[in-house]
């Protein structure tokens, strides 16, 4: 079996910068393939297969290549990144590829490397912040992937055949073997002492050949591992029975090794930590055949595919809708929570991966893009019957390989076996001990903070001279984008989905191993005519970007399979490199447009005019009805939960949104239509999935069929990472760059978090401040890591972490800032329209959803406490010269006003809004002059021990003389409810329209919350004073019955410590 | 796997002589006290036994010599699990059982089992019990009962033992223990009561399991259990209660093709709660590794 053996398994094994050595030697050319530093590097010593962890040496050097790198230079450069794979056999391969290239490209060329054909088996790995596990999708970017952290790789078996006999040829058993002799001797594939005496044998002759002691000598076996825990007796038992195999080929030893591996219970299980709806730990093991649950070792459990009708998950929970048995009615839905919201993704991909890949005949058809909610994730490649049927087509002769030697272990036996066995112990046992190991990774995550600052602000320096320097490109961005997406939705085939970037790859194919390679050619199915047919549709591609003719016709890309891949030549590169950059100083118009500080304005609205609700809305968005009916029957708890998925996937449309017209203008309009559309649709159908399964609704949410669940953060995740990157180039400023080195650093890894980074940095002041603190929400609800958390806390209720992401670019930005502001503002205009009516949706989701999370961070609060303000004492250092005119710029109001009652007083609210105004005007006032906490209510949510930045709440209600006459003893029924949002400037307004009946009268109530966002450049009071005249105007028949004027302002942490 | 071959080959057979304090035990499944229990009959029904292992499927019979002191000791099945070359010794529920272990551990050793300590795992603070009538091994898998004998603990350290096979636990709903219900019938094949427990348990390891099985269901719980053994022969030996004990479910055992069924009385040890399988502890010490 194989698990997600976190941290725990990082057990010591202190000999493997060795290897690192050589790997980084290798990777040392001059084109000085870039090598993100890991964070997590001196804390956490690794096993030896395939640990990102990272080693100091190689961070070191390739730091000190970056800072001695002139701008100068850097503005040639594309970015070449040097991936290390650790593959099966424990050695490093370094390859390198272009930053921007998909994860299938690394792919194929480790299985070029290692010849391999039947490679659907297989797969990459790669470690996140947390260490765990994640396979490398091959559709998406790297770069998109690895976010923080060093370019280290795995290569590893992804699909465990259950009946390896089938396999086509000897060397695919071998790379089984070895994996699964890994798996054996790291504990995560449990066995017997008889069974490890019986694969021990077929190891050794394998490796060895025949028993032959005078060449051998008597201690041999010692030197090779078997067990977790080998004891002399096994290897006695092991030299035993390998004297009995006397001729036995080292491909029948592998043979005999996968019939007996194969028959082990945990053979090709993929276990993950979860608690059943009880909070019981168990386990949960995905395998060919189904889902199996485990308490301790024992299975309680089981689902096999055939009885999943769907799975999904939100947020931490992971779902399993179970089709109904004999003598049942209804499906049952089983919920589990994972330890976060990325572990209950990685198993709900792994899942539909497995169910894909062992279930199907071909792959899902994936969902059609508008059609369908969610993640647009699915398994592309081939299934296994598909790999059979191709496999079956290989005609090569069997491929001489070489069966490298294992490590041997003279010394360090004791030292071997033993942590491994406890990791595995831990694994099974006690997730307590993981769960504290993650912690501790994570603290030295933090602690390693300042050490990188230095040269990654030198990298994002000459990122900044690049994009400087290049010309505004067509739209590779937008193009790229838009690939992706295309992509994942329609391609078939892992192996040859069809994207420009890969016919870089291709080209090299036919040039490559020409024998085998032509025999394979002639079968359709043959993987190396998948992907030569998939080279002729890049070329024949009508349009071609820069992009593709960059990379049809870039020369010297043509490696031998076994030769490291060569650094593709400077100039095309740099073409494609600037393309992106330049798009991105468009882009970054955009979210420029809404800065503002932030105001909260509620109102409610109350008439008798039922049927206001649907046609009255301000942007009448009136898909959105049904769903958000559900959402208010369900009750406050629920509705957070309901919110955060699709707060995500808005969050996800909005970047897309974001992009597009950054990328061109002149397909602004148009592509806004297009996202509209999309969302409109979106909401309908998720309207449509609400009502049916209202008991389920957490799942029905997600998706619809069986595998088909989608993470709309994923789609989010490039999106953002795209433009992230872009908008930092864009700003100028070196400071900006080093905040987001900070936060990077502190490797932030969901996607709405560099949502976050990105406005944090590329504008403080324009980027929306209730944006960032609602994506900073998302986030919080989806990600427990400790790190975010830190974030989240500063960010959500104190905003915080605006404050540090962006203080340090703020002086520097403010020139820059006007000039773009122009543009901006022009810009702004056209697409105005159309982004409101996209954004209402948004808003609304995000500030229901707002309240709960807000307790959540709390709670996480205590935890990250330490961390945080550890964080923030480096952080502060550095920042405190910029801390005060930044909070002073960037001070963020929020103004709520809520209006209750009957009486049409048109007088009343009229007047209400002017005293908000004034309420407004002081409160903006008061954070710029004295930045004092002197404001009447600061809501401090446990932010005490931080000593940064406080953001104070004022909140002040107006509420009309008239009392609620139906008062809320009649608490009514609930006949709809809607929740619109739209958007101007500096304003997103959210209005919540509910229609009860109460007492036989039924009665709409408008609620609207008002959020000016902003800094004290805008007029607050006048946007509010618009806001609420607009509102009245929208309902000429209402009336105002209570304001709630809400701010929030930042303070600085010298004037404003409790 | 070395352990992984069809069910039912075994070269031993260990039992454990009926004590002249047959029936004294206080409680157990006896409703009251003494339930009229005939120790020359019962004594009688083990020889037929024996003799039906010994001389017609061929195993060696090792018999350890009755203990009055232990009255139950009879029930040898409890105190060991035994799979391929591995025996754990259990911890029965009962305290008073514990001591019976010492003998079986005693003849397992000399059979170059390698022996698992269940009490040693954890001491008895564990607190795991376990009990070989909870337990059904299929040649691929242990199903273990959860049952007033055998609790999640002692499944754990089951599982610990033998790490080649999925345990699965499974409740026992018809009767006091797992293998009162169910039996293996051949080396695919679970014989199983019609009771409506004994459906559910067999749901539960149906779903459970990543095999099939072919189910035998026998209308009587006492039929359930039998001794399925693949003789030296490769011939199929069904030991399995006699018509007159269970009537309605002698005709089943006529579905099973080419087996030798060895109708074997069980009607004494029956009244305590116990059964066929529950008078031995088959072994297997031919290996074959593939």
């Amino acid at each position: 079996m194989t698990t997600e053996s976190g941290a725990d398994s990082e057990a010591k094994q202190p000999q493997e910068n060795k290897e690192k050595g050589k790997a980084k030697e290798a990777a040392k050319p001059e084109n000085q393939p870039e090598e993100l530093p890991a964070a997590a590097g001196h804390s956490t010593p690794a096993r030896k297969e395939q640990e990102p962890q990272e080693d100091d040496q190689v961070s070191h050097q390739s730091s000190t290549s970056r800072l001695s790198r002139s701008p100068l230079k850097g503005v040639k450069k594309v970015k070449i990144m040097q991936c290390k794979v650790t593959m099966l056999d424990g050695s490093d391969f370094s390859v390198n590829v272009e930053k921007r290239v998909r994860g299938h490209v690394l792919f194929d060329k480790v299985c070029d490397h290692l010849n391999l054909l039947e490679r659907d088996y297989f797969g990459v790995t790669y470690r996140d912040v947390e260490n765990q596990k994640n396979w490398l999708d091959p559709n998406k970017e790297l770069k998109k992937q690895i976010r923080t952290g060093p370019w280290n790789f795995a290569f590893n078996v992804k699909f465990y055949p259950p009946d390896p006999a089938q396999l086509t040829e000897d060397i695919t058993r071998y790379y089984l073997c070895l994996q699964l002799r890994d798996d054996v001797v790291s504990g995560r594939l449990p066995c017997s002492f008889a069974t490890h005496t019986v694969l021990g044998s077929y190891t050794v002759q394998s490796e060895l050949g025949d028993y032959d002691p005078e060449e051998l000598g008597s201690d041999y076996i010692s030197e090779l591992r078997f067990a977790p825990n080998q004891t002399k007796e096994l290897e006695e038992k092991v030299m035993e029975l390998h004297k009995t195999y006397k001729g036995m080929t080292p491909a029948d030893a592998e043979i005999h090794f996968l019939e007996n591996a194969k028959k082990l219970s945990m053979y090709g299980v993929d276990l993950h930590h979860a608690k059943d709806s009880e909070g019981v730990e168990i386990m949960l093991g995905v395998c060919s055949s189904g889902l199996l649950i485990y308490r301790d070792r024992l299975r309680i459990n089981r689902f096999a595919w055939p009885k999943i009708l769907k799975i999904s998950y939100k947020r931490n929970n992971f779902y399993i809708k179970i089709r109904p048995g004999e003598f049942e009615q209804f499906e049952s839905t089983i919920g589990f929570k994972l330890p976060n919201h990325r572990a209950a993704k990685r198993l709900w991909k792994v899942c539909v991966e497995h169910h894909t890949f062992f279930r199907l005949v071909s792959p899902d058809a994936p969902p059609k893009k508008f059609l369908s909610l969610g993640s647009k994730f699915r398994y592309s490649g081939r299934t296994q019957a598909q790999t059979r049927r191709a496999s079956s087509q290989i005609h090569r002769p069997a491929p001489l390989f070489e069966r490298s030697a294992s490590k041997r272990y003279n010394m360090s036996r004791s030292l071997d076996g033993a942590p491994i066995t406890e990791s595995h112990e831990t694994l099974m046992k006690d997730s307590a001990a993981d769960g504290a190991a993650k912690v501790i990774a994570k603290g030295d995550v933090i602690t390693t903070v300042t050490e990188k600052k230095a040269e990654e602000e030198k990298a994002e320096q000459d990122d900044a001279q690049m994009a400087a320097e290049t010309p505004e490109p067509e739209t590779p961005l937008r193009h790229d984008t838009k690939t992706d997406s295309e992509q994942t939705d329609f391609a078939f085939d892992g192996d040859m989905t069809a994207t420009e970037s890969e016919a870089d790859e291709d080209s090299e194919m036919p040039t490559q191993d020409a024998s085998p390679l032509e025999e394979m050619v002639k079968h359709q199915t043959s993987i190396s005519e998948l992907k030569r047919s998939f080279l002729e549709t890049g070329d024949n591609t009508s349009g071609l970007t820069e992009w593709e003719k960059r990379l049809s016709s870039s020369p010297a890309r043509s490696p031998r399979a076994d030769e490291p891949p060569m650094i593709v030549p400077l100039e095309p590169q740099d073409t494609k490199d600037e393309q992106p950059a330049g798009e991105e100083t468009k882009e970054e118009v955009e979210p420029k447009l809404s800065e503002a500080a932030r105001y909260l304005v509620k109102y409610v609205v109350d008439s008798m005019a039922t049927d206001l609700a649907t046609s009255s809305g301000p942007h009448g968005l009136s898909l959105s009805t049904t769903m958000d009916d559900d959402v208010f029957m369900d009750g406050t708890l629920r509705e957070v939960d309901e919110k955060t998925p699709d707060s995500q996937e808005e969050l996800s449309e909005r970047a897309e949104l974001k992009v597009s017209p950054g990328a061109v203008r002149q397909e602004v309009s148009q592509a806004i239509s297009d996202k509209k559309g999309t969302l409109i649709i979106l909401k309908d159908s998720e309207d449509k999935v609400d009502t049916e399964g209202k008991a389920m609704s957490p799942v029905d949410e997600e998706e619809e069929s069986i595998i088909p669940e989608e993470d709309e953060a994923e789609e989010n995740e490039m999106l953002s990472a795209s433009k992230e990157k872009e908008t930092i180039k864009e700003d100028t400023s070196v400071e900006a760059r080093n905040a987001e080195d900070k936060t990077q650093r502190l490797r932030i890894e969901i996607k709405t978090e560099d949502l976050t980074q990105i406005k944090g940095i590329d504008s403080p002041k324009k980027a929306m401040a209730s944006w960032i603190s609602e994506e900073v929400k998302t986030e919080a609800s989806e990600v427990i890591s400790v790190t975010n958390e830190v974030i989240e806390m500063t960010n959500g209720v104190n905003q915080e972490a605006e404050f540090f992401t962006f203080e340090e670019g703020q002086t520097e930005q403010t020139k820059s800032f006007k000039e773009v502001q122009t543009k901006k503002s022009e810009f702004f205009e056209e697409v105005q329209t159309k982004k409101s009516e996209f954004f209402e949706e948004v808003q609304t989701k995000k500030s229901e959803f707002f309240e709960e999370v807000r307790k959540e961070q709390s709670e996480f609060f205590e935890e990250v406490q330490k961390e945080q303000s550890e964080f923030f004492e480096d952080v502060q250092k550095e920042q405190s010269r910029l801390t005060q005119i930044t909070i002073s710029e960037s001070s963020t109001t929020s103004l709520a006003a809520s209006t209750l009652g009957w009486v049409p007083s048109s007088e009343k609210t009229s007047a209400e809004p002017q005293e908000e105004m004034v309420v407004a005007t002081e409160t903006e006032a008061a954070p710029a002059e004295s930045t004092g906490p002197t404001s009447l209510d600061v809501v401090e949510v446990g932010t005490k021990e931080v000593p940064v930045v406080h953001t104070e709440t004022k909140t002040i209600t107006y509420e009309s003389a008239e009392p609620d006459t139906n008062g809320d003893v009649d608490p009514g029924v609930l006949l709809s409810a809607q929740t619109i949002t739209s958007e101007t400037t500096s304003t997103t307004t959210t209005t919540h329209i509910t229609k009860m009946v109460k007492g036989g009268i039924s009665e709409t109530r408008i609620e609207k919350r008002i959020v000016i966002t902003g800094d004290s450049d805008i007029d607050h009071d006048e946007a509010l004073a618009q806001a609420i005249k607009e509102a009245k105007e929208q309902h000429p028949d209402m009336s105002v019955t209570k304001v709630v004027v809400h701010k929030e302002t930042e303070i600085t942490p010298e004037e404003g410590e409790d | 796997m070395a352990n992984m071959c069809p069910y039912g080959r075994f070269t031993h057979a260990v039992v454990r002589g009926i004590p002249e304090s047959f029936g004294k035990a206080g409680g157990d499944s006896r409703k009251n006290g003494e339930t009229s229990v005939d120790l020359a009959k019962a004594q009688r029904q083990f020889g037929c036994l024996t003799g039906a292992l010994r001389q017609k499927v061929g195993l060696q019979l090792i018999e350890i010599p009755s203990d009055p002191e232990l009255p139950e000791s009879w029930r040898i099945e409890d105190v060991a699990v035994i799979q391929g070359d591995t025996a754990l010794i259990t911890r029965p529920f009962k305290q008073q059982r514990r001591s019976e272990a010492e003998a079986v551990r005693k003849v397992v050793s000399e059979l170059n089992l390698t022996v698992v300590e269940m009490g040693a795992e954890e001491g008895d603070s564990g607190g795991a019990t376990l009990e070989g009538s909870d337990v059904l091994f299929t040649g691929r898998e242990f199903f273990v009962g959860i049952s007033s004998h055998t609790n999640h603990r002692g499944a754990e350290v089951l599982a610990d033992t033998f790490r080649d096979f999925a345990v699965s636990t499974v409740p026992v709903c018809g009767g006091a223990r797992l293998r009162n219900i169910c039996s293996m019938g051949g080396p695919n094949t679970i014989i199983i009561s019609n009771s409506d427990g004994a459906k559910k348990t067999l749901r539960m390891m149906e779903q459970l399991t990543d095999h099939h099985y072919e189910v035998l269901t026998v209308p009587e719980d006492s039929a359930a259990n039998c001794i399925y053994i693949k003789g030296p022969s490769k011939h199929d030996f069904l030991l399995h209660r006699p018509a007159e004990e269970c009537p309605d479910s002698a005709s089943a055992f006529q579905k099973l093709q080419d087996y030798t069924l060895l109708p074997t009385a069980c009607s004494e040890a029956s009244k305590l709660g116990a059964s066929l399988s529950s008078l031995c502890l088959l072994i297997n010490r031919k290996h074959t590794y593939f």
